[in-house]
């Protein structure tokens, strides 16, 4: 009996060896431990067998049981992991094949500069103020010290709806109106964005609409250095810690004294190019301090008060900063153009 | 406003510098410079030659062949093709060696078989514009007039050795629209002397005032006039150097009269006129204002119609010229004019503001008027060119200028305290420095211990407050000098507001469902102001507004949408093969509420137009169109990122949209916008395929306010799912019934949500099955069988009386 149950164990052990399927390995599994299995039919013969050597035979039937049991686990095993590879092989996808899109659109890049200036100013504590696009001739030009008739109208070409109404052709008139809501209180500190419209004829480097992003610092001793100080934080913002900025006389009716603001010129490092039209310095925006008058008509004492004014273009901005040659494109909506800038 | 270096030097020293530093320093301190136009030709191969000799070339009958004198007894050979060339001239040569405008190099050469040693040269040929060459010389070569030496240097005869500097004069710099003007900037800049034309003349004993007596009938429009006679005058050429400086600054030389009056207008900044005595038709000079409907026919030959606020200049009956503006035709000074009526005199600028305008003529002279000019130098402007007349037209002078109203000026008086400056320009200038600046400026002043009491000279009209005297303070003090710092206050809070910041969310989740962000015009045509309102824009009855004067028609009224012109905009995209495109628009539409005339409301809107395919990934069979679902998916995604409730879409009709697939959208029950397809007639019109659009109020969205506080905790209790389908009729809206079976589930249904709509073969014709998927949820329990039953029998019950719907097995 002991030397079938070794046949059955050695018989039984080779033929799980060879199996390659696990179907085979489940009919093993019953032909050897089933019910009916060659191991239980040699059991049954057990009562033939003396008081000795019965726990002997048993053990060793145990054993040869557990033995067929862990080869069968272990080839299952085997056999189940042949398979998941096999599987996993079959299932091998071409990685550099496109991904299946999602839709995501995408900011314009004139706002990308007017959000990105919205959002210097108002962590250094200013708001964003806006206002109406059709303004009255009061507020457009009138509180800004243009009184009718004034020359430097004829500087901006308006468009008209009536006598008192017209298309606002900056975003100033925002800061007379905000000044007003404070009652002759500062600090005012806003920073205004929006569009304007002038009488100009669409071409490359004019356009009928376009927008525009001021700032207005209204407070006790505001100084120019304040101005200078305020530019070049914001002039490094927008272009680079390594550029400078200069200011030089210029004249707008709203300020006094008037300034424009040149940057060095990143094409050359200020040394004169083609795009500075080598001069080293590109014009970028125009400033000054509020002049008294405008302080007076919104309701400030102008001996206490004092403030500071710039106002910028973000086409202006977007074509020195991707050397963008048509104004036209930030209105035609192209999406070839759309496409290329991002907000962050 | 151009500048000759070479006049600018009669006047202030600026042979230290080069005209780049110059130009710049001008630009820093004072007056934008445009432009620097460098020499167009120094040359030391370039001189006069004098024609000994010309004769017919041997070879060629159109070339001569000249013997010219260059200098030093040398002759030169030169051939010649120009018809005026003649012996005894003198000519420009431009030796051998020399290098003309446009890198055109002289060499010695052989022409027809004769040796050819330089050229002679037109005008043309040396780089000076047509528009300035008199007729005599525009077909030829130049001949010089006047006495010249053989060998001289001819570049600075021509003023070819003269460095052009164009500025770009402020309006409020008017003094710097005059050489003088300059010339007092840049010595204040430099700390320069600087040193006035001598404007003394010899009079005769005759007097002006036996021929011509002056009358101001408004004294506001023309403060002074002033009238002087000069006779015996011959009008003739100007001397080279005389229409060098016209040149120099754009202006044609025309003759010795009108040439001395702009030259006094270009160093001065003072227009004068030239009247024709013997035609001027009257011995008095009357200025008044027209006449309504008056006429004058002006030196360009216009006839003009004047108004009532056009001052004019008149004999006492007739309009001679508008005054400030153009002078007429009738009393022009011409060749054989002998005797003429100089007028100097000072005009309200507001007046001649108005009639250059009216009548489109803006001149050097309105230019000047319009800006205002020192008064107190009008005389003097006179006077200087009365001295210039006499001597280069062989005139007298008569007995003083004929003068009426007055030229009495009351200057500002600006007082400051060096403190005061100091603070508000933050750098720490000195009382001195701020004298030493008065002193540049040739400002008159006195200093009180710190106090400075400034007058401003009538050359700077710009210099009326104290913050005037703080420019000139702080941009002589040069403001690269001020330090840069920050205002110094207390810490604001700033940034945006809530619903700034709603704003940019709204745009984060457009450009994240896929949408670019789009800008287009405000301003359309009219046609397409009427086209794609929304019906609670429609129904505030207004009509776009209307630009007064358009430019053209593309953009002459405001927009009620911005959907006309984002199908523009993909019509443009589609025109260049890019035909898959969705944009959206945040902006303002215009809404005359108040009526015609009144200030419109602005009222933000949200408009999108996609058109194409939406999902496009056709290796896995993926390809499909924009449908309505994806603009209507967009817009849910909206509001419920927003956290807005009480939207309902209803089926509308708009014109311009597709009548099947158009959605109104209500909030609480008012509209506040529209979803749908483009009518495909429209969709034609644009060359589009099928494209889909929405405009809705964004303001309104904005306005619910989102306050939320607290949380709803998370049950851990199950969830019991339900699924009910129907069969109704197919005109029966799904978001209806939905709404019903939420209403009569309650109080545990917590979800509705249609998952499927079946119509067609196996369905009753006119009828559709829509199939709902229904989430009932308790907070502290698990639901029992009998609520949910209960529940649904009551749906069941409610849509089969309601709706006649059958529920499928």
């Amino acid at each position: 009996m002991k030397e079938r149950l070794q046949s059955i164990k050695e018989e039984a052990l080779q033929q799980i060896e060879e199996v390659k399927d696990s179907k085979t390995l489940q009919d093993l599994r019953v032909k050897y431990l089933g019910k009916k299995g060659q191991i239980t039919e040699v059991l049954k013969g057990m009562g033939n067998l003396s008081k000795e050597e019965r726990p002997v035979i048993g053990q060793l039937a145990n054993e040869i049981r557990d033995a067929i049991t862990e080869a069968l686990d272990t080839k299952q095993e085997t056999l189940e992991q042949a398979a998941l590879q096999q599987q996993l092989k079959e299932e091998t996808v071409d990685v550099t094949m496109p991904g299946k899109p999602s839709q995501v659109g995408g900011s314009h890049l004139l706002m990308n500069v007017i959000r990105d200036i919205e959002d210097l100013f108002t962590g250094m504590g200013y708001e964003v103020a806006e206002g109406p696009e059709v303004e009255t001739d009061y507020y457009n030009f009138e509180a800004l010290n243009l009184p009718k008739g004034h020359p430097a109208r004829d500087m901006q070409d308006s468009f008209y709806i009536t006598e008192e109404l017209l298309m606002r052709t900056h975003t100033s008139p925002v800061q007379a109106r905000t000044m007003n809501k404070h009652e002759g209180r500062g600090p005012v500190k806003i920073i205004c964005p929006g569009k304007v419209y002038r009488r100009d004829t669409d071409d490359a480097t004019h356009s009928h609409q376009f927008t525009q992003i001021e700032g207005l610092y209204v407070d006790e001793n505001i100084r120019m250095s304040d101005l200078k100080g305020t530019l070049n934080t914001l002039a490094k913002h927008l272009f680079g810690e390594d550029r400078h900025i200069r200011l030089r006389p210029s004249y707008f009716p709203f300020t006094e004294p008037s300034v424009e603001m040149d940057i060095s010129c990143k094409m050359c490092n200020g040394h004169g190019c083609s795009v500075c039209k080598h001069t080293g310095w590109i014009e970028m925006l125009g400033a000054g301090l509020v002049h008294p008058n405008v302080l007076e008509m919104a309701g400030f004492d102008s001996e206490k008060y004092s403030g500071f004014a710039f106002g910028m273009g973000p086409e202006r901005i977007a074509m020195l900063k991707h050397g963008i040659e048509d104004i036209r494109h930030f209105y035609t909506n192209d999406v070839r153009f759309l496409k290329q800038f991002h907000q962050v | 406003m151009l500048v000759s270096t070479n006049w600018l030097k009669q006047y202030v020293d600026i042979d230290h510098v080069s005209t780049e530093q110059l130009a710049e320093d001008i630009t820093k301190t004072g007056v934008e410079v445009e432009q620097v136009f460098e020499p167009t030709l120094v040359s030391d191969y370039l001189v006069v030659g004098y024609v000994t000799a010309c004769d017919q070339h041997p070879n060629a009958d159109k070339l001569n062949l000249c013997q010219v004198d260059v200098g030093n007894g040398e002759i030169a050979q030169i051939v010649c093709g120009a018809d005026n060339v003649a012996s005894g001239q003198h000519v420009v040569v431009a030796k051998p060696g020399a290098v003309l405008p446009g890198g055109f190099k002289i060499k010695k050469t052989k022409l027809r078989d004769e040796s050819s040693e330089g050229m002679i040269c037109s005008l043309q040929e040396l780089g000076i514009d047509e528009k300035y060459i008199a007729d005599d010389y525009k077909d030829g070569i130049y001949v010089f007039n006047e006495s010249v030496e053989a060998g001289q240097l001819a570049a600075p005869l021509l003023n070819l050795d003269d460095a052009i500097i164009e500025f770009d004069v402020t309006p409020n710099r008017s003094d710097c629209l005059s050489i003088l003007g300059m010339a007092y900037e840049v010595a204040a800049m430099y700390d320069h002397e600087i040193e006035l034309p001598n404007s003394e003349v010899d009079q005769a004993q005759e007097q002006s005032s036996d021929y011509v007596d002056v009358t101001i009938a408004n004294e506001e429009a023309n403060p002074y006039y002033g009238a002087w006679v000069i006779k015996d005058l011959t009008v003739t050429t100007s001397p080279l150097w005389l229409q060098n400086r016209l040149i120099s600054a754009g202006i044609r030389p025309i003759n010795n009269v009108v040439d001395v009056t702009n030259f006094i207008l270009l160093e001065y900044g003072q227009p004068l006129h030239a009247f024709d005595y013997d035609r001027f038709g009257s011995n008095q000079v009357l200025t008044r204002m027209a006449e309504e409907g008056e006429t004058i026919q002006t030196l360009d030959g216009e006839e003009r119609t004047l108004s009532s606020h056009h001052l004019v200049i008149t004999n006492g009956e007739e309009p001679h010229a508008i005054a400030g503006v153009m002078g007429g035709e009738e009393s022009e000074v011409q060749d054989g004019t002998t005797t003429i009526l100089l007028e100097a005199a000072y005009f309200d600028p507001q007046t001649i503001r108005q009639s250059s305008k009216d009548h489109g003529i803006r001149s050097e002279a309105s230019v000047r008027y319009e800006k205002g000019l020192d008064i107190t130098r009008v005389k003097e402007a006179a006077s200087r060119a009365a001295q210039l007349l006499a001597s280069l037209g062989g005139g007298q002078v008569l007995g003083d200028i004929v003068e009426a109203g007055s030229t009495s000026w009351t200057p500002y008086v600006i007082s400051f305290t060096k403190t005061e400056m100091v603070k508000r320009i933050g750098a720490d200038i000195s009382l001195e420095e701020m004298t030493q600046i008065m002193e540049r400026l040739r400002f008159d002043y006195e200093v009180d211990g710190e106090t400075i009491t400034v007058t401003a000279p009538p050359r700077r009209q710009d210099i009326v407050i104290k913050e005037d005297m703080l420019e000139e303070i702080a941009r002589l003090y040069g403001y690269d000098n001020i330090p840069f710092t920050l205002p110094i206050g207390e810490m604001d809070q700033g940034g945006l507001t809530v619903k700034q910041k709603r704003l940019r969310a709204v745009h984060d989740y457009l450009q994240a469902s896929g949408l670019y962000e789009s800008i287009t015009y405000s301003l359309t045509t009219e046609a397409k102001a009427q086209r794609f309102i929304s019906p609670d824009v429609r129904e505030l009855n207004v009509s776009p507004v209307k630009l007064a004067m358009p430019m053209s028609d593309l953009h002459s009224h405001l927009r009620l949408s911005a959907v006309p012109e984002l199908l523009s905009s993909l019509q443009y995209n589609v025109a260049r093969n890019q035909y898959n495109v969705g944009l959206y628009e945040l902006g303002s539409v215009y809404t005359q509420t108040e009526g015609e005339g009144t200030q419109p409301d602005e009222r933000v809107r949200l408009a999108a137009a996609v058109t194409g395919l939406w999902e496009n990934h056709p290796w896995q069979g993926v390809q499909k169109s924009v449908d309505f679902f994806v603009l209507k998916g967009i817009l849910e995604g909206l509001f419920d990122y927003l956290a807005i409730d009480g939207i309902e879409f209803k089926q509308g009709e708009i014109d311009d949209l597709h009548p099947g697939r158009t959605a109104l959208i209500e909030l609480n029950g008012t509209v506040i916008g529209y979803v749908g397809q483009v009518h495909p007639t429209v969709q034609k019109e644009h060359d589009l395929q099928e494209t889909y659009v929405f405009d809705v109020n964004l303001d309104a969205l904005l306005a619910v306010t989102n306050t939320q506080a607290g949380y709803k905790p998370i049950t851990k209790y199950p969830a019991i799912a339900q699924d009910l389908a129907f069969v109704v009729d197919q005109s029966t809206p799904a978001a209806e019934l939905a709404e019903a079976i939420k209403e009569k589930g309650q109080p545990h249904l917590e979800s509705v949500r249609v998952f499927d709509v079946y119509e067609g073969e196996h369905m009753e014709a006119g009828k559709k099955s829509v199939a709902f998927n229904l989430i009932f949820q308790h907070q502290e329990r698990t639901l029992t069988d009998e609520e949910i039953d209960q529940a649904r029998t009551a749906i069941v019950e409610y849509l089969q009386t309601q709706y006649d719907a059958v529920l499928r097995g």
